[in-house]
């Protein structure tokens, strides 16, 4: 048992190394394993060494004293300090490696709950624990919690990110190898935490998008993001043609505004959130703070179709008619209807949604 | 030699000491001399401590396979809740300062008991209060949050939270008030000639420790409020969606809880300090790089919080920043080893007893030590963190450093606390068990976690099996080695041969005085004119020769 372990990899009881990033992190560990063997067994052997030598002949035995060396004592501050400086730096950057933005990476969504884990596909597919992912692209996982604290780990991707109720986080790897690999819940939540367990599979390109189109779609995520948000009333207000009276979301995501209080704010998903359940926290600049909240009329996968939605527009001009242009977006012809249908709301009330 | 003691001690009077000099469960209870209160908290930590350790070995027992087949998951996490908080709250937090800190402090310092010896009974009383909630919050049903009380887990579970809470933040002032009257006692009563630079170490980790304890208890008293209004008023402070934070929580949680390691780890130094001292004979080398260090660890400990929570969405920024400054508190812990190890340099090293533990000390605090720099290493933490490896990492400091400074110092003070020896075969059998059961238990933790076996599982996967029955085998050797020396401490009480008042012999005051000490500590008050640790034929044997009798 071991003997296997020991050959299954090249460092010894290291989990499988499924991502880019897992040998950056295991080289670093190996790194550190060195120093604390050179370390241990050189202070371990010098007092193995003293202890023998100097051990006590006669009871009434007594040394000379020895008051300490100003030159010694800066040796064993200098050097441990150089040493820690460079693990910290090194720690440092794999960090960043981990933590860097992906350039167009593939969005997936997820929902940590009392105990499982909730996963969307942007095309419109969910699974619980089990999250099917293709090999060669880059894997973004965007996550909310509806309950407690939560932790996404995948040992063999060496990544975790903890799942905060209130907004949102995420984490992403690149893997390397397809395969089956395990992933666990890391922060303690509650009676059946060590149950919170679940697979990664990572399939070939062709298998994954066999597997796609297998599962029932019922709408890709972004459109599903527009329904709500043609049934929340979202579109009365921000309207694509800014006359309404929020700013239009089109051409927005992933830009930085000006706020009303001074600064700026980048729109990112944790913005959206915080827009939707909390709008008057951070108000872009020349508009006024009219939104009401949104807090508890929306679930948290709501919450994450929305921002899927909007997130969508980001590529868009505002103004762009809906329709007009050849984004092969499934979601523009319902884009479309429900905008002249809409009344001009007299209140800035949301109109609650349609709770089935 | 001991024969020649006993037939000496059986010609002179019986002698009155601080044990024999009332009788009564009363002369206990509203004692105030400090060394009786020390055996009063050597009673209750005691106690907590073999709860808490009853807890740890349910633990393991159901690790022992990869199912829940011993427990249910509920009653396995109440297990690992109350494993934490009785042993840190209860036994690792309190157990040096308050037994071998209430005991020795007054006598290293020449003094006949510590500032405010009312104060210290009460501290006592403290802490059984808080105690009775503790134990009344376990009987009636236990708490399931983890020691940590993470929001909003802790505000929404049903389990006896509320009880327990209020038993840390009770507990807390105990700590508080302890810390309050060693600075006092520290600054004020030393003996005359008793410069700081000749303080023993002991007391320079005690001072660096009470600067803790007293600037940092309140913030943990300030956080179980919050949580406690949360929990009955859920006004929103840690719920996000009343616009609260609940990684706040983990903030304020820290900031108490990170120097709290440094309340367990600084007096273990202390007292390694002197075991290396005494048993080598030497003056510790660099004794002011050592002191010093003390209080570097005490101060950077305030300001390395935020590494416990590198994967909580902290931002990137307060991430690099708290790495940084974490390496910062290796520095001082690296010039202690250093410097102990640079003691054993021409000195004339004995085998006893708990030379053994501090040998051992150093061997698992370098481990412990040097693992807590993988933690601080922002890349390679996300990885490990909330996994078996941060488990192995804190239980080598808290426990290996901890509790192997505590059993060394207990055997080292032993003849000084009941005027009688252990028996020294036993004692360094159980040093080696100790030793043994406690690296098979927690060094295997170590590849379990960087397995990326999360911990607080009740089940696991198959293949991390191998790994958790060698643990759990330690752990019963550990048991052993820790169930020995009360056996033998006990038996030693009544047949255990007569110790003179400095048997290894000790260099500082309180080997000055006759062993068990007088209600008074000293007959008259000593006066100093040497330097901490200066072993010398001349005065070790004036050590011998002070006033036995009268």
């Amino acid at each position: 048992m071991f003997l296997f372990l020991l050959l299954e990899n090249w460092i010894p009881f290291a989990p499988e190394q499924g991502s880019s990033v897992a040998e950056t992190v295991d080289w670093l560990y190996v790194f550190l394993v060195s120093l604390t063997i050179f370390f241990g067994v050189a202070i371990s052997l010098t007092i193995f060494y003293f202890a023998m030598r100097y051990r006590r002949r006669s009871d009434d035995e007594y040394p000379d004293s020895i008051e300490g060396s100003h030159k010694l004592e800066a040796l064993w501050i200098g050097i441990p300090f150089a040493i820690v400086m460079v693990i910290f730096w090194w720690g440092a950057s794999v960090y960043f490696t981990v933590f860097r933005q992906p350039t167009d990476p593939l969005d997936i969504y997820v929902v940590g709950k009392q105990w499982m884990w909730k996963f969307q596909h942007p095309d419109g597919q969910r699974e619980i624990n089990e999250l099917h992912v293709p090999l060669g692209r880059r894997i973004k996982l965007t996550m909310g919690t509806e309950d407690v604290i939560h932790s996404l780990f995948v040992p063999a991707f060496r990544v975790k990110a903890d799942v905060v109720p209130g907004k949102l986080t995420s984490i992403w790897w690149e893997p390397i190898k397809t395969g089956k690999y395990e992933l666990y819940c890391a922060e303690y939540c509650g009676t059946k935490h060590s149950g919170m367990i679940g697979y990664v599979i990572v399939q070939e390109p062709a298998e994954y998008q066999a597997w796609l189109s297998g599962g029932a779609g019922g709408g890709s995520l972004a459109s599903n993001g527009e329904k709500l948000f043609s049934q929340l009333a979202c579109n009365s207000c921000h309207k694509t043609d800014q006359s309404g009276r929020g700013p239009a979301l089109e051409g927005r995501f992933g830009k930085s505004e000006a706020l009303q209080a001074g600064g700026t704010v980048t729109i990112d998903e944790n913005y959206v959130r915080e827009s939707i359940v909390n709008p008057r926290a951070k108000i872009v600049a020349g508009y006024d703070p009219v939104m009401p909240t949104f807090q508890g009329l929306v679930s948290e996968e709501q919450l994450l179709q929305l921002i899927a939605y909007i997130k969508s527009l980001g590529d868009k001009k505002p103004g762009e008619l809906p329709g007009g242009t050849a984004t092969p977006t499934t979601a523009q012809p319902s884009a479309a209807k429900p905008a002249p249908e809409q009344p001009k709301p007299s209140t800035p009330t949301p109109a609650v949604p349609n709770k089935k | 030699m001991i024969e020649a003691t006993e037939a000496k001690l059986k010609q002179v009077e019986p002698r009155t000491h601080y044990l024999n000099a009332n009788y009564g469960i009363k002369s206990w209870l509203l004692t105030i001399d400090h060394k009786r209160i020390a055996l009063l908290y050597l009673a209750s930590i005691t106690v907590f401590f073999f709860l808490g350790g009853a807890f740890a070995l349910m633990i393991r027992l159901e690790l022992l396979t990869p199912k829940g087949d011993i427990m249910t998951p509920d009653a396995y996490n109440k297990m690992f809740t109350m494993h934490g908080i009785v042993m840190i709250f209860f036994f690792l937090i309190p157990a040096i300062p308050a037994v071998l800190g209430n005991f020795l402090l007054p006598l290293m310092l020449g003094a006949k008991d510590l500032a405010f010896p009312k104060i210290n009974l009460l501290s006592w009383y403290v802490y059984n209060l808080g105690a009775i909630f503790t134990l009344y919050a376990i009987i009636a049903g236990g708490v399931d949050t983890g020691w940590t009380f993470y929001t909003p887990l802790s505000v929404n579970s049903t389990s006896q939270v509320t009880p327990m809470a209020v038993g840390i933040f009770i507990n807390g002032f105990s700590s508080i008030l302890t810390g309050l009257n060693f600075i006092v006692t520290i600054h004020t009563m030393r003996a005359p000639g008793l410069t700081w630079f000749r303080l023993p170490l002991f007391v320079w980790a005690h001072y660096a420790t009470s600067l803790i304890q007293i600037l940092g208890t309140p913030v943990l008293a300030v956080t179980i409020v919050l949580l406690g209004i949360e929990r009955i008023f859920g006004v929103g402070i840690f719920n996000a969606s009343l616009g609260g934070d609940p990684v706040l929580f983990q903030h304020l949680f820290w900031f108490y809880s990170h120097p709290a390691v440094y309340i367990m780890i600084l007096p273990a130094m202390g007292v390694i300090s002197e075991l290396i001292a005494a048993f080598s004979r030497k003056k510790i080398f660099g004794y002011s790089f050592v002191a010093f260090s003390s209080l570097a660890i005490a101060v950077y400990g305030f300001l390395v919080w935020g590494h416990h929570m590198f994967v909580s969405s902290q931002s990137v920024f307060a991430g690099m920043v708290f790495s940084f400054l974490s390496y910062f508190v290796a520095i001082p812990s690296a010039v202690k080893v250093f410097n102990w190890t640079a003691t054993l340099f021409k000195g004339s090293i004995s085998w006893d007893t708990p030379m053994l533990y501090a040998f051992g000390f150093i061997g698992l605090f370098i481990i412990g030590g040097m693992t807590g720099l993988y933690l601080a290493a922002l890349g390679l933490d996300v990885h490990v963190h909330d996994t078996y490896f941060v488990v192995a990492h804190f239980h080598y400091i808290m426990v290996g450093g901890a509790v192997m400074a505590y059993l060394g110092g207990m055997h080292y003070w032993w003849p000084k606390i009941t005027g009688r020896m252990y028996p020294e075969g036993w004692a360094k059998l159980s040093a080696l068990l100790v030793f043994i059961g406690f690296n098979l238990t927690f060094f295997p933790q170590f590849l379990l976690g960087y397995q990326g076996m999360p911990r607080r599982y009740h089940e696991y996967a198959d293949h991390f099996q191998v790994l958790n029955v060698m643990s759990t085998a330690g752990a019963s050797i550990l048991g052993v080695g820790y169930v020995l020396p009360m056996i033998y401490f006990i038996w030693s009480m009544r047949y255990g041969p007569i110790a003179k008042a400095n048997p290894w012999p000790g260099s500082g005051l309180e080997w000055q005085t006759s062993s068990p000490p007088p209600t008074e500590n000293f007959e008259e008050t000593p006066t100093v004119t040497w330097d901490a640790y200066e072993f010398t034929k001349d005065n070790s044997r004036r050590y011998d020769v002070v006033k036995q009798g009268s």
